[in-house]
């Protein structure tokens, strides 16, 4: 497909998606948008893995940790300042910090992707172990009490801009939450599109012939790692926004199952396909929350499963493969020339 | 001089435990490069192995010793055929077919048991060093994890067995241009790594909480151990566990429990970031 046309498209897709955010509020019940709007904030922190893992090659099982921190900083400054303005910079901020601290551990001491997968997931367990044993009064950070097991409630939601009179209304929230997600995802094909972006790719690919270009695969990898980190703090911001809750099982090992469950299905290695692969699973496990036949983790442990054995590529790039194929066709059977050169020009970074 | 008596039997059970959790992965993960993420539901399937059947009035010693490694080993051997044979030198898949995997446990055995059963009492009773108690129980703990350690030994090492599977894991192509199944092999050693581990849960039963998610508080460890013990899978994982059950003992003495996890990990981290091929990497070089 010539660029030109494959830029055309995107940015098709991009109008048609803002078109779709502003005109949901209009046609939906209050309660789908909520669940939608919770939806969006976990499609932020599966674009974020889906973007260190399906670009940077590095399978961080305990993405959780940031988005649990952004969501914990969140709070904190919320109650503590009453405005979510700055809040949500720290929200980022936080996440950040500590995934370059322990990025820098990690990629450092040149630990493989397989032991960085463990370490994660321990990182995360500390975190679930340690908020969940902060409940006495001792605490507390300003005026923010962390509340152990049970969490931290009511928690100021979204306001205006540096005006903490005006909260934003459901509405209001979903515009916030949804445009944050298309945001972040615009904002992470540019960097995939920046040389920066290549360059990642390239690691990823080989870590060997990169560094031999004179690129050091350490610091490339700690900075995805920290983007991703930012980015699921923001995540982790938005849910609290949802809930005006957060609680530790932010941290707990089933929602960092479900991140890799959502990028497993919906495709490694393309942006779309984590956000899809998000909605479908959420969308389940509120179905099978309803019901009371059988637990939610036997199904998320059958589809993940499934997919390992049967679709490892995941729902989007499968899909992208038959288009293009049934496209390639179709422009043979117009043209009538069979030697259509391969895509020598195609971009590494993944089907759309 | 009592304080310091029942600190380092802490220090031993801490330890023992931790030994009894990790060989079973050494030999799943260490030797056969399979990221088994469902160790902590083996471990949990041993333990409600032995739960149920000493409810059910089977002696408690039988259960553990017997029901609960020959259950996990038949379930091992199930989930090898069924799953993890199409996953060989596929890492990354081995890691999420078997958190998946992990998730399916947990939910069938909340589905059939619900979240909570009814635990065993601890075995043996207690002794009195001064002021302070302590139960023959851990120091039992302490004994099986010597005799497992030696029966691995002694399988590995002399056994024609032994001698199949370590040949057969550095070299399959070598392995079956002289004969062997490389396939059986696999099969065997994955179900008599998940069988210890069955045996580790079954030990574990009287003094831990029996609930089906409690696997996910041992993976971690576990891995984190064997990582840190490197390559060989008898030298460097006893070591690990010796260095982090001492560590996370102490901690939790001088802190609390949560804190004594949270030195424990942070150590681990720092001893890979040190060591990055292991313990015995550095100090055991190609021994078992």
């Amino acid at each position: 497909m010539p660029s030109t046309l494959k830029n055309g498209l995107q940015l098709l897709a991009l109008v048609a998606a803002i078109a779709t955010v502003m005109i949901l509020p209009k046609v939906m019940e209050m309660f789908d948008l909520m669940q939608l709007t919770l939806f969006a904030s976990m499609g932020v922190l599966a674009l974020s893995l889906g973007f260190i893992w399906g670009f940077g090659g590095i399978l961080c099982f305990g993405q959780t940790a940031f988005f649990g921190l952004g969501a914990y900083a969140y709070a904190i400054t919320a109650i503590n300042t009453g405005d979510s303005t700055s809040a949500i910079g720290l929200a980022i901020l936080v996440p950040a910090l500590f995934s370059a601290a322990l990025g820098y551990f990690v990629f450092y001491g040149r630990i493989s992707d397989v032991y960085l997968g463990v370490i994660t997931l321990t990182v995360t367990l500390i975190l679930f172990n340690l908020v969940n044993s902060t409940a006495g009064d001792e605490y507390t950070i300003g005026t923010a009490r962390l509340g152990g097991f049970n969490g931290i409630p009511s928690v100021p939601t979204f306001n205006m801009p540096f005006d903490p009179s005006t909260i934003l209304d459901i509405d209001q929230a979903w515009y916030v939450t949804a445009g944050a997600l298309i945001l972040v995802y615009v904002l992470l094909r540019i960097i995939l599109a920046s040389p920066f972006g290549r360059v990642v790719v390239a690691v990823k690919e080989n870590e060997v012939r990169a560094s031999l270009l004179g690129y050091d695969p350490r610091l490339i990898k700690l900075c995805a790692f920290v983007i991703g980190g930012a980015v699921a703090g923001l995540g982790g911001a938005l849910y609290v926004n949802w809930g005006a809750f957060v609680g530790p099982t932010i941290f707990s090992l089933s929602l960092s199952a479900e991140i890799i469950i959502w990028i497993t299905v919906g495709g490694l290695g393309t942006l779309l396909g984590p956000v899809i692969g998000c909605f479908i699973i959420q969308y389940i496990v509120a179905q099978i929350g309803s019901q009371q036949a059988f637990n939610s983790n036997l199904v998320l442990g059958a589809i993940l499963i499934a997919f390992v054995l049967l679709l490892p590529q995941g729902l989007v790039p499968t899909f992208s493969n038959l288009l293009t194929k049934a496209g390639r066709f179709v422009g043979d059977r117009s043209r009538r020339s069979a030697a259509e050169p391969t895509r020598l020009d195609a971009s590494p970074v993944g089907a759309e | 001089m009592e304080l310091a008596v029942i600190l380092a039997l802490d220090v031993v059970s801490g330890a023992a435990s931790l030994l009894l959790l990790c060989l079973g992965l050494a030999i799943i993960f260490g030797m056969m490069r399979i990221i088994n993420l469902a160790h902590g539901e083996f471990v949990m399937l041993g333990a409600y192995a032995t739960v149920i059947s000493t409810n059910a009035g089977v002696n408690i010693w039988f259960a553990m010793l017997v029901i609960s490694p020959v259950f996990v080993g038949l379930v091992g051997l199930v989930i090898e055929r069924c799953l993890i044979q199409f996953l060989y030198g596929r890492l990354v898949d081995t890691m999420l077919a078997t958190w998946g995997l992990s998730l399916l446990i947990i939910g069938i055995v909340t589905t059939i048991f619900g979240n909570t059963i009814n635990g065993v009492p601890t075995p043996l009773g207690g002794f009195a060093i001064g002021a302070y108690r302590s139960s023959y129980y851990t120091l039992f703990l302490a004994l099986m994890a010597l005799v497992v350690m030696a029966l691995i030994y002694v399988v590995m090492r002399y056994t024609r067995f032994g001698l199949i599977a370590r040949a057969t894991m550095q070299n399959p192509q070598m392995a079956a241009a002289l004969g062997i199944a490389p396939a059986r092999v696999y099969m065997a050693t994955f179900a008599i790594g998940a069988g210890l581990t069955g045996l580790a849960g079954g030990l574990l039963a009287p003094i831990s909480g029996i609930v089906p998610t409690m696997g996910s508080a041992y993976v971690a460890k576990a891995f984190i151990s064997v990582v840190g013990g490197g390559a060989a899978i008898l030298s460097g994982t006893a070591s690990a566990a010796g260095l982090f059950g001492t560590i996370n003992q102490l901690g939790a003495y001088f802190t609390t429990p949560v804190y004594g996890e949270v030195i424990l990990f942070l150590s681990a981290i720092l001893l890979i970031r040190l060591l990055p091929t292991g313990i015995s990497g550095r100090f055991y070089k190609g021994s078992l």
